[in-house]
C-alpha cells in the first residue's frame, strides 16, 4: 500500500513536471488548438504492431499541438472490451477520444455517454456504424473506396511504361472491398491510359479470384500467364494474393509486373530483390497523425466536422466528406527506399 | 463445521469488497463517483444475474459451461427476430424462450440421458455459438429501437443506478431467499452434498436438476437482453469467454466446487468485488497486459484459497470433521 502510494506520488510529481515542461514553450503550439489538452488513443487493441504504429503517429502530432496523450486501450478486439477503458476515459476526464473502432454498433452508447460528458471523440482507422455518425466529430479513414481501385491502377501503368494489358488477381467473388475497387479500375485504366487495355477486354473478364488462399492464388497467377502470355501486369488488391503473386513470379522469372496491396513486412524480401517495385497500403501512422489534429482541432472550437469544412494537419489540408469522413488520399506506397522502415512496424 | 467455514469466507469476500473500494477510493479520485459506481454495476450485471442461477447449480454439484453462449443466443434471436419484423417486445420473449429451452436441452442432457454436465454443456458451448452465426450471419444487427436502448446504458432517472439495477437487484433477492429460507433452496444443497441419500429421502433430483439447467438457461437469457441493450446491436460474436467469468465469481464468493456449500450473498460480493479490482487498476492506469495478469491470479485464488482454508481448518479441528 505504501509503495503504492509512493508510486502514485512519483508518477504525480513526473506528470507535474512533464505538464511544466510542456507548457513552458508556449510559442511552440500550433494555432487554433488549445495546448496542454489531455487526449486518449484507443487502438482495438494494445500489442498490435499496426497500431503501434497509428500510435506513433498519434504521439508525433501530439508532441506538436503540446498535448498530452496516453495510448490505452484493451488486450482484447472486441467492442465490449474497448468500452470498458471508453469509460475509464470518462471518468479521468479526458477532453478528447481518439478511437479506431473494434466493433461499428457496440461502442456506440458508450461514445454517446463520452461525447455528453464532453468528451471531444474522433474515429481513425475503423469508424463507428454509419447510423451512427453523430456518436463521434469526424471519421479519419485511409481513402475513398474508388481511389484505391484506381491509385492500384497508376501503380501498375508506372511499372508498365503505360502500354500493354493488365489482369487483376483478387481475393474471392463476392468480397466486397475488392469488388468496390475493381469496379473503379475498369474506366479509369480507359481514360487515363488509353494505350493500356483488359487481357479480356472488360476489367470483369480479367479478374481472377484467388480466394484469399495461397496456394489458389498462386494456381490463378499461373493461370493468367498461360492464359495470356502477352499480359504485361498483374493487379493484386489484396495481401495474401500479391504475395503470392511475388512468389510465383520470382519462382518462374516471369517477366510481368506485379503490384496490389501488400503488407511491407510480408513483402519485404521481393521489394528488395527487385521482383516488386512498389506495393502500397494505408499508412497508420498518417492516420493516427491526422485524427489527433482533427480532434484537437474540434476541441479547441476551430473545426466542427461538418461536410464541406477542412482542417489542417501538419502541412496538409483534408476536407470532410459525405457521411462525415475524412479521407487521406491515395494509398501509402513501399518501394527499396522505404521498405526497410516499414517492415518492421506491420 | 462445515457451516461455520461457509459463514466466514463469505464474511471474507464482503469485507474484501469493502477493503477494495475503500481503497480504490484512496488511490483513484475517479472510482468512488457516482458514474463509475454507475458503470461498474452495468459492467457486472450480466454476469451477476448468470451467476445467480450458477450458484445453485454448483451448489448442487453441476456445472454450465454454455452460458455465454446462451447469452449471446438469446441477443441474436432478439436482433433476429427484430430484423425479420417482429415488434421488439415479441423479439425478447422469443429471446428468452430459446434461453430457457437452451437449458431445458442442457438438463435434459444431464439428467435423462445421464451425461456428465461438464461434457454436455461444452458440447452446448459450441453448439449455441454455432447457431448465433446461423442466425445471423456474419451482419450484426444494429438498428434497435432508440427507447429501448436507452435502458441499456443511461441511469434510472434521479438515481446513480442503471437500469439493469432493477432486474438484478429483483431476481438476487429471490434467489438469496428460495435459495436459503424454502425447501427448493435446502433440496439444492442436499443434492450438493450426497445425491444418493437425497434421492433415497425422497428428494426429486433428477427434476430438481433439471429446473436448475432450465433456470440457468433463462437467467442467461435475461443477461442476454440486458447485454444487447447495452451495447445496442445483436452481435453472433457476444460475451465469448463470459462463462469463465461467472464460474470464476462463483467461486471466488465461497461456493464449493465440489458443491454442497455456498452462499449467494458471497457470490454478490464476490461478482461487485471483480467488478471494482478492474475498474480501480484501470483507473491507476494498470497496463491491460497485467490486468490479464491479475484476473487470472484472482481466479486461481478463488478456487485454491477455499480448500486452503478447508484443508488448514480441517486440520485444526480434524475431530469434529464428519466428512
Amino acid at each position: 500500500m505504501i509503495k503504492k502510494l509512493a508510486k502514485v506520488v512519483a508518477a504525480a510529481a513526473i506528470v507535474g513536471a512533464l505538464v511544466a515542461t510542456a507548457v513552458t514553450p508556449a510559442s511552440a503550439v500550433v494555432p487554433g488548438i488549445k495546448s496542454g489538452l489531455k487526449i486518449a488513443i484507443m487502438p482495438k487493441a494494445v500489442n498490435i504492431g499496426y497500431f503501434t504504429a497509428w500510435n506513433k503517429g498519434a504521439q508525433k502530432a501530439c508532441k506538436e499541438i503540446g498535448a498530452k496523450c496516453t495510448y490505452v486501450g484493451p488486450t482484447e478486439a472486441t467492442g465490449p472490451a474497448q468500452v470498458q477503458f471508453i469509460n475509464k476515459i470518462i471518468q479521468q476526464k479526458y477532453d478528447v477520444l481518439v478511437i479506431s473502432a473494434a466493433d461499428q454498433n457496440a461502442i456506440v452508447p458508450s461514445l454517446k455517454k463520452a461525447k455528453a460528458a464532453g468528451i471531444t471523440v474522433v474515429t481513425s482507422d475503423a469508424d463507428v456504424a454509419e447510423a451512427s455518425a453523430s456518436s463521434r466529430v469526424v471519421s479519419i479513414l485511409p481513402a475513398a473506396s474508388s481511389r484505391i481501385g484506381t491509385a492500384q491502377v497508376d501503380w501498375i501503368a508506372e511499372a508498365v511504361g503505360k502500354k500493354g494489358s493488365i489482369a487483376v488477381l483478387s481475393a474471392a467473388a463476392t468480397a466486397a472491398n475488392q469488388n468496390a475497387w475493381i469496379k473503379a479500375m475498369g474506366p479509369y485504366l480507359t481514360k487515363k491510359y488509353p494505350k493500356m487495355s483488359w487481357v479480356g477486354g472488360t476489367v470483369g473478364k480479367s479478374t481472377f479470384y484467388g480466394d484469399d488462399d495461397a496456394t489458389k492464388s498462386t494456381a490463378q497467377f499461373a493461370a493468367i500467364l498461360s492464359q495470356y502470355p502477352d499480359v504485361a501486369g498483374i493487379i493484386s488488391p489484396t495481401t495474401v494474393g500479391v504475395l503470392a503473386a511475388a512468389i510465383e513470379k520470382k519462382a518462374k522469372s516471369a517477366k510481368v509486373k506485379v503490384t496490389g496491396l501488400g503488407l511491407p513486412s510480408q513483402m519485404a524480401p521481393y521489394i528488395e530483390d527487385g521482383t516488386v517495385k512498389k506495393v502500397g497500403l494505408w499508412n497508420p501512422i498518417d492516420l493516427g497523425y491526422v485524427a489527433v489534429y482533427a480532434a484537437a482541432r474540434a476541441e479547441s472550437g476551430t473545426f466542427t466536422g461538418k461536410v464541406g469544412t477542412s482542417f489542417k494537419a501538419g502541412t496538409t489540408t483534408y476536407k470532410v466528406t459525405t457521411g462525415g469522413v475524412a479521407f487521406l488520399g491515395d494509398p501509402f506506397t513501399f518501394t527499396k527506399e522505404n521498405i526497410k522502415t516499414f517492415k518492421k512496424i506491420y | 463445521m462445515k457451516k461455520k467455514y461457509t459463514f466466514g469466507w463469505d464474511q471474507g469476500v464482503s469485507v474484501f469488497l469493502v477493503l477494495t473500494v475503500v481503497v480504490g477510493g484512496f488511490i483513484s479520485e475517479y472510482f468512488a463517483t457516482i458514474d463509475n459506481i454507475s458503470f461498474v454495476i452495468q459492467d457486472v450485471a450480466e454476469i451477476a444475474i448468470i451467476a445467480l442461477a450458477m450458484t445453485y447449480l454448483i451448489i448442487a454439484g453441476e456445472i454450465d459451461l454454455s452460458v455465454a453462449s446462451i447469452l449471446s443466443l438469446t441477443s441474436a434471436t432478439v436482433g433476429f427476430l427484430f430484423r425479420n419484423g417482429t415488434s421488439f417486445e415479441v423479439a425478447i420473449v422469443g429471446g428468452l424462450l430459446v434461453g430457457l429451452l437452451c437449458g431445458l436441452l442442457n438438463g435434459y442432457l444431464v439428467t435423462v440421458i445421464g451425461l456428465p454436465s461438464l461434457a454436455v454443456t461444452i458440447g452446448t458451448l459450441a453448439l449455441f455459438r454455432g447457431l448465433c452465426y446461423a442466425l445471423l450471419g456474419n451482419e450484426p444487427v444494429n438498428e434497435l429501437p432508440e427507447n429501448w436502448i436507452v435502458l441499456g446504458y443511461e441511469n434510472i432517472p434521479g438515481t446513480f443506478l442503471p437500469w439493469s439495477a432493477i432486474p438484478l437487484a429483483i431476481l438476487a433477492a429471490i434467489a438469496w431467499i428460495v435459495l436459503h429460507y424454502t425447501r427448493i433452496g435446502r433440496w439444492t444443497f442436499a443434492i450438493g452434498i450426497n445425491p444418493e441419500a437425497a434421492k433415497f429421502s425422497g428428494i426429486p433430483v433428477a427434476r430438481m436438476k433439471l429446473g436448475l439447467f432450465a433456470m440457468t438457461g433463462l437467467m442467461s437469457g435475461v443477461a442476454g437482453v440486458v447485454y444487447t441493450l447495452r451495447f445496442a446491436s445483436a452481435s453472433p460474436d457476444g460475451a465469448v469467454g463470459y462463462e469463465l467469468s461467472v464460474i470464476a465469481a462463483v467461486l471466488f464468493g465461497g461456493v464449493a466446487i465440489a458443491g454442497g456449500i455456498g452462499t449467494l450473498w458471497g457470490v454478490l460480493a464476490a461478482v461487485l468485488s471483480l467488478g471494482a479490482i478492474r475498474s480501480v487498476l484501470q483507473l491507476i492506469d494498470f497496463s491491460a497486459n497485467a490486468l490479464l495478469v491479475v484476473s487470472g491470479a484472482l481466479l486461481l485464488i478463488s478456487v485454491v484459497a477455499p480448500k486452503a482454508i478447508e484443508i488448514y481448518q480441517s486440520r485444526r479441528n480434524s475431530a469434529f470433521v464428519t466428512k
